[in-house]
């Protein structure tokens, strides 16, 4: 689904590349997360993606089509909520759809479709500041969600959480890719919780990068808490951070 | 209402030195007390309240009015084009260095006693307030909800009504509660330099008659009026910005 060919990429206020020669592809369907140092260049990733940044070299495509002749093939989620305070939630969730000039009718159908499938539907005309951190981020992918994409890009979503929700937004997250059936990108600093959520988990280690390292997880979906015990995941897990320290 | 018990309290402690000391001095000429004060208040309500304060807010609703205009405007177009910006900023925070007070017979040469030259004084000593403030409050747009928007194919006008607008109107509203109470001295000051009615040629006039009460009284008249549009404009803005603590 989505391919980049020998994409390079520097800041202007930089030194040296961030990415060389950059190469890097995922299958439609699959849910893969980015792990990496901070600064290494994963939400550079994604702000390529977005078109929010341009290469200087090379081009990314979805479904073999350049992302600047596509429009809507991305949704992206950021670490912060970013819900606008002065909307109520339901005129939140219904933004993008509103920018992409979607019948009101149809945005508010859609609306309460995945607002009673999140489990939150009471809340609908409440305001962000009245939910807790965990329902806004639910609400925030909600938001994600309705942008009409088939690919997600979530960047480190549940990393300002406590640590219980963070558990109970994983697993809500997995049931949800498995119902919704997206593309998801994932980029997070913790290990476990790229284990836990992806099929393969993809390791920055040089920089400048010219392409990750590709692990695959040895566990079938949908997945429990309890198989991050097994023996080959708690190996995967020390294997995954002695890479990072590298 | 807790929360203004000490504020109260000190300001009837103050009142009351006031009135003391003025009774101290007995020379209401040089300093009447509030009591005196509010007799001669009583005395003039009518020429007050129906001749003159008409005239001094028609002044300051016109001066404001026109800054209010002025100011979104030259901070909408600031915050829409880096060029604009680089060439209107400096000169409005020079317009701030330019004594108003000493120019504005100037503005009674321009427009004789009519009331432009003394809005012209409001506008310069108001629109400033409004400009920067505004201006601010467009700038402190946060960088990401911006990019999020542009994520979901948002244009420039998109960014504007959806994120721009909402983001500075607490500020819009803080640049008001300062502008009303400055639009009213200017509106006073200017007729002090040359007017034929309103509170501030009132004052002067009363000054010339070494009446103090008489000086006072326009000048509690618009404190008043200040304090109760100021309350007003406080409601309005609690009723419409519930997101000011989240920006």
């Amino acid at each position: 689904m989505l391919e980049f060919q020998n994409v390079s990429f520097q800041y202007a206020q930089d030194k040296q590349e961030m990415m060389k020669d950059f190469n890097f592809s995922v299958d439609k369907g699959d849910f893969i997360s980015i792990i990496g140092k901070s600064g290494c260049g994963k939400s550079t990733i994604f702000r390529l993606i977005n078109g929010l940044e341009s290469p200087q070299k090379g081009q990314i495509l979805i479904d073999g089509k350049p992302i600047q002749q596509i429009k809507q093939y991305s949704a992206f989620m950021p670490q912060k909520d970013l819900l606008f305070p002065w909307n109520t939630i339901e005129k939140n969730i219904c933004l993008p759809m509103e920018l992409q000039k979607v019948p009101k009718k149809e945005q508010q159908k859609k609306c309460y479709e995945v607002l009673k499938e999140i489990g939150l539907l009471e809340y609908a005309h409440k305001y962000p500041k009245e939910l807790s951190g965990g329902m806004k981020q639910r609400i925030s992918f909600a938001r994600t969600l309705l942008a009409g994409a088939e690919m997600l890009l979530l960047d480190e979503p549940f990393s300002a959480l406590d640590y219980l929700t963070r558990v109970d937004m994983q697993e809500w997250l997995l049931q949800q890719w498995l119902h919704f059936h997206k593309t998801i990108l994932f980029i997070t600093h913790d290990v476990e919780e790229a284990i836990f959520l992806s099929k393969f988990v993809f390791i920055i280690k040089d920089s400048p990068f010219c392409c990750m390292e590709k692990i695959e997880v040895p566990l079938q979906y949908p997945r429990k808490r309890e198989d991050l015990k097994r023996t080959e995941i708690v190996e995967l897990k020390e294997q995954l951070i002695k890479k990072l320290r590298q | 209402m807790k929360k203004n018990m000490p504020a109260l309290a000190l300001g009837i402690f103050l009142v009351l030195l006031w009135q003391f000391i003025a009774m101290g001095i007995d020379a209401a000429y040089i300093l009447p007390s509030p009591l005196q004060i509010l007799v001669k208040l009583w005395q003039l309500k009518e020429i007050l309240l129906l001749v003159h304060l008409p005239a001094t807010m028609g002044v300051t609703f016109l001066g404001l009015l026109i800054s209010v205009v002025l100011g979104v405007f030259l901070s909408v177009i600031m915050d829409s084009n880096k060029n604009i910006e680089n060439a209107l900023y400096p000169i409005i925070i020079a317009s701030q260095t330019i004594p108003t007070t000493a120019i504005a017979p100037l503005f009674v040469l321009w427009f004789g006693y009519s009331i432009w030259s003394k809005v012209l004084v409001t506008i310069l000593i108001t629109f400033f307030p409004i400009a920067i403030t505004v201006y601010d409050g467009l700038k402190s747009t946060k960088r990401e909800m911006e990019e999020l928007l542009i994520t979901y194919g948002a244009n420039k006008k998109d960014i504007f009504i959806k994120l721009k607008f909402p983001t500075a109107l607490p500020y819009f509203f803080s640049a008001i509660k300062m502008a009303i109470p400055m639009s009213i001295i200017g509106a006073a000051i200017a007729e002090w330099l040359g007017a034929q009615s309103g509170l501030g040629y009132f004052s002067k006039r009363m000054m010339t008659q070494l009446d103090g009460a008489g000086v006072f009284a326009p000048v509690v008249l618009l404190s008043f009026v200040a304090m109760i549009s100021v309350a007003i404009i406080n409601m309005i803005e609690k009723k419409l910005i519930t997101w000011r603590k989240e920006i």
